[in-house]
């Protein structure tokens, strides 16, 4: 355990940066979970952070994550041990004890949920996690991909209701049955997975992305204090490239299935002044066409940042007349192999004449 | 249209006469401990200043930064409780949680969980408990507390819970000042609670600010409409203003930039307001500030109400000059409108920035023999501290390295030595008044925020019925029909609502109509 390294109070800020980030539009608001995770640190809670390869391999991992609406997360605030019940569900049902945490989903709050329910029980989160981005659904991880078992599952509320899903099909019916008891739970609830062993998650997580997160954070922190142009420094200095300028002229939203849909009209400024750029949501930013053509698509990262303040800007809060810088991150290669394409690749968001053209790393 | 714009800030009072586009007179009088008297003073000074008599004006505009200036002093707050309803939810994080905890404990820290609260879709969390309510009533009353804030869980989906608790509290506590969530905020419980606990703390003070404008008003002669201005740059009326003083939040700020591109001419441009007490700084883009994407912090404390990208710093012409051992220390404290007594070129005993100003010979203002004994050490070090924190303020306000003109206005601009980060200065006429023809130019809004279900018709249909309901509503509160212009739309459809239901804001603005 020599690698661990505690998270500090100092590390909440840029992590939550950086996951918001790293949230590709959606994800949820980390903002919440930063201040719960403060509140915990505060009164004392220790979390360390360590790399994938530090437990045995026999050593249990669990899965835990919020589950519902984005928009009720920064209104229906969490009890505080929604994940956490849902934690000590799974590993009853299981019979084991989990030796660490790792997130879903480092993209948005669900990077520092873990964190949270660590705190909670004493145990330390790994560093890496299941999508190295944000998905809109439970199976969209690369737990699932690989081969995790979909049960059994628990869900737990505000209320104390925890419900454990035992014998599940497979993933989609998982998240089927999760997704109706949220909303039944009020679109805000946390999801534990079944536990798995370190051996498995060493080679299905996408590593190191909290230290990612917290890189990009420290980074746009570092921008902003050195009033150094923060879309040009995050590009410079994470690994990103920067794929449009421009002002919204429209967004238009509709819900289908319970996921909020919709498509943004970018008109270009600067060097893309004359060009057009239309981008696709589903919760995240899906797929980016300049003048007609698809430039990125899931599950490559688009990001859109405030022109200005290199702010990440939310598909929620994404309105008409926001200038924005449109970002793109390659995906780990765990997300592009064929296995990866049949889940998380453009046909499962609805563009099955798409065909995934990764960005070049 | 002849119009005055006045400017109350904790210093100082400006008026404006405008007579069309046209300034035609500018004033400025000390801002008075009753309000009343510095802003009579003002009202005459510029009446006569301008040669037009009261029954001329056919209209008053009224910016204040009384209330964000309470906030960021921690002045005249209440003691405030805030009772939110939610149990078992949201008990990880109680109210206040994010706050300074200065301007947290001049509050009191007086928090309540309550059952209560809805769900997303309108289902209840748990039921509101009218005995657990009476219950908190007692201990509020029990600590002396006269205000409080109520907050629940999606009030802004469904307001019920916070009317039926609302009027549970004005029961057990008769005269109790009671601010609702709903009525000020939108979706995010944190935020909007926090506006509702700073509205809530603000109500005894807004009282005496609303009836002290009133008389005001009514002694200089003038019998007309008075409107205030609110942080988007458009008008309120006084009843209005007196309930929510909480939209007065960066009215201030707003109304000083664009009295800035207005006055200047310059429409990009990183603007600074330097007052008695704050500047205020923030960037003009094609005239108009710069809206925060992002919640908006005052006083330390986050908001969401959409508002100028304005950031205020403990600086100004009053402000507390301090040598210690750690250096000197210019701000937060300020004398405010006590300048004219306090400072040492007045013949008092604080030493402030004006008084540092006047000793180094860079500005004429009360009686330099008085401040001849400082020592130019002493001078030099605070002048160097000033130079830093308006050097900080602008990069900060800098969102690129391009130079952009930096717009200095305000009666504090005395404090600028120089170039501000080597970036172009600009000292427009009337710079001294500039946030008065900001308020005098301020603009009268209509809004729509309502529910389309869309499976009776098209988006655009439903658009265009609200762009309609919002240009109605401006003309209704006295907007010119030929000026008005839709500033705002947004549309967010509502999970889970049968009818693919969606929630339409429209915002139209447009001139006053005289």
């Amino acid at each position: 355990m020599s690698d661990a390294w505690p998270l500090t109070e100092a590390d909440l800020l840029p992590l939550s940066i950086g996951a918001a980030l790293l949230g590709t539009g959606g994800g949820g608001n980390p903002y919440i979970g930063m201040l719960r995770a403060r509140e915990l640190i505060r009164k004392g809670a220790v979390v360390n952070v360590l790399p994938l390869g530090a437990l045995p391999d026999e050593a249990w991992v669990g899965e835990v994550g919020g589950i519902g609406a984005p928009v009720v997360g920064i209104e229906k605030i969490e009890e505080g041990g929604e994940c956490y019940r849902a934690l000590r569900a799974v590993e009853d049902t299981l019979g084991v004890r989990t030796s660490a945490l790792i997130s879903a989903e480092i993209g948005g709050a669900n990077s520092i949920e873990p964190v949270i329910a660590a705190a909670l029980a004493g145990l330390p989160v790994l560093d890496g996690d299941g999508m190295g981005r944000a998905f809109p659904e439970v199976q969209m991880t690369t737990f699932f991909i690989y081969g995790a078992e979909a049960a059994p599952a628990a869900i737990a509320d505000d209320k104390g209701n925890v419900v454990v899903f035992r014998d599940v099909k497979d993933m989609y019916w998982l998240e089927r049955f999760a997704r109706d008891t949220s909303v039944a739970m009020g679109a805000g609830a946390g999801l534990a997975i079944t536990p798995m062993r370190a051996d498995f998650v060493r080679r299905a997580a996408v590593p190191e992305t909290l230290t990612q997160a917290l890189t990009i954070g420290r980074t746009v922190l570092d921008a902003r204090a050195k009033r150094h142009d923060v879309v040009d420094r995050i590009c410079r200095d994470t690994g990103a490239r920067l794929f449009f300028t421009g002002k919204v002229t429209d967004v238009r939203r509709h819900l289908q299935g319970g996921f909020a849909r919709g498509e943004a009209q970018i008109a270009g400024t600067g060097e893309w002044h004359g060009a057009q750029a239309r981008i696709a949501i589903q919760n995240e930013n899906l797929v980016l066409w300049v003048d007609g053509r698809a430039v990125i698509m899931v599950p490559d990262l688009i990001v859109n940042l405030d022109l200005d303040t290199g702010e990440p800007i939310t598909t929620e809060i994404l309105r008409y007349g926001m200038r924005l810088a449109t970002i793109g991150l390659p995906a780990h290669d765990l997300l592009k192999t064929p296995e990866a394409m049949a889940v998380v690749g453009p046909a499962c968001f609805g563009y099955p004449d798409l065909t995934f053209t990764p960005l070049a790393a | 249209m002849i119009r005055i714009g006045i400017d109350v800030g904790g210093t100082n009072t400006d008026a404006v006469l405008m007579d069309g586009t046209k300034v035609v007179a500018g004033v400025k009088a000390p801002t008075s401990a009753d309000v009343m008297t510095g802003v009579v003073q003002a009202l005459r000074d510029v009446l006569a200043a301008s040669g037009r008599q009261a029954t001329a004006v056919d209209v008053v505009m009224i910016g204040t930064t009384h209330f964000t200036n309470a906030v960021v002093q921690r002045r005249d707050l209440a003691p405030t409780a805030c009772v939110r309803l939610c149990l078992p939810a949201t008990q990880s994080l109680p109210p206040m949680v994010d706050w300074p905890p200065d301007l947290r404990d001049v509050l009191g820290n007086h928090w309540f969980l309550a059952h209560g609260g809805n769900e997303f879709d309108g289902r209840i969390i748990s039921p509101l408990d009218e005995a657990e309510l009476r219950g908190i009533a007692a201990q509020i009353k029990a600590r002396g507390i006269n205000s409080v804030a109520i907050s629940s869980v999606f009030s802004p989906v469904s307001s019920e819970m916070e009317k039926k608790a609302g009027e549970i509290m004005a029961d057990a506590l008769p005269g109790a000042h009671i601010t609702l969530s709903s009525d000020i905020g939108r979706i995010g419980l944190l935020e909007r609670e926090n506006a509702a606990i700073m509205n809530a703390c603000l109500r005894d003070l807004s009282r005496h600010v609303v009836e002290a404008f009133r008389s005001a008003l009514k002694d200089v002669g003038f019998g007309g409409r008075f409107y205030l201005t609110q942080n988007d740059g458009t008008l309120m009326d006084a009843a209005f203003a007196e309930r929510f003083p909480v939209l007065t939040f960066a009215s201030g700020p707003t109304n000083s930039m664009r009295g800035a591109a207005f006055l200047s001419g310059v429409k990009d441009a990183i603007v600074v307001d330097i007052g008695g007490t704050t500047s205020d700084v923030g960037s003009l883009q094609k005239g108009f500030p710069r809206q925060a994407t992002v919640a908006v912090e005052v006083g330390g404390v986050r908001t969401n109400f959409r508002m100028p990208d304005v950031f205020s710093i403990g600086l100004g012409g009053g402000s507390l000059v301090v040598d210690g051992p750690g250096g000197v220390a210019v701000g937060p404290r300020s004398v405010g409108f006590r300048i004219v007594t306090e400072a040492l070129i007045f013949g008092g005993s604080t030493l402030t920035t004006s008084d540092i100003i006047v000793a180094d010979g860079a500005a004429r203002l009360g009686d330099p023999a008085r401040v001849s004994h400082l020592d130019p050490a002493l001078i030099r070090r605070a002048r160097d501290r000033i130079a830093f924190l308006l050097e900080d303020c602008v990069e900060r306000a800098r969102i690129s390295a391009e130079p952009l003109p930096v717009i200095v206005v305000g009666g504090g601009s005395i404090l600028v030595e120089g170039p501000i980060a080597g970036l172009e200065l600009v000292l427009p006429d009337h710079f001294a008044v500039a946030n008065a023809v900001g308020a005098a130019i301020a603009q009268v809004s209509g809004e729509v925020d309502r529910v389309y279900a869309l499976a009776e018709m098209t988006r655009e249909a439903a658009l265009n019925d609200a762009k309609a309901q919002a240009t109605a509503a401006a003309v209704a509160a006295g907007a010119r029909a030929d000026t008005i212009e839709i500033v705002d739309v947004e549309d967010v459809p509502l999970a889970y609502l049968p009818g693919n239901a969606t929630r339409v804001r429209v915002k139209a603005v447009g001139e006053l109509h005289v």
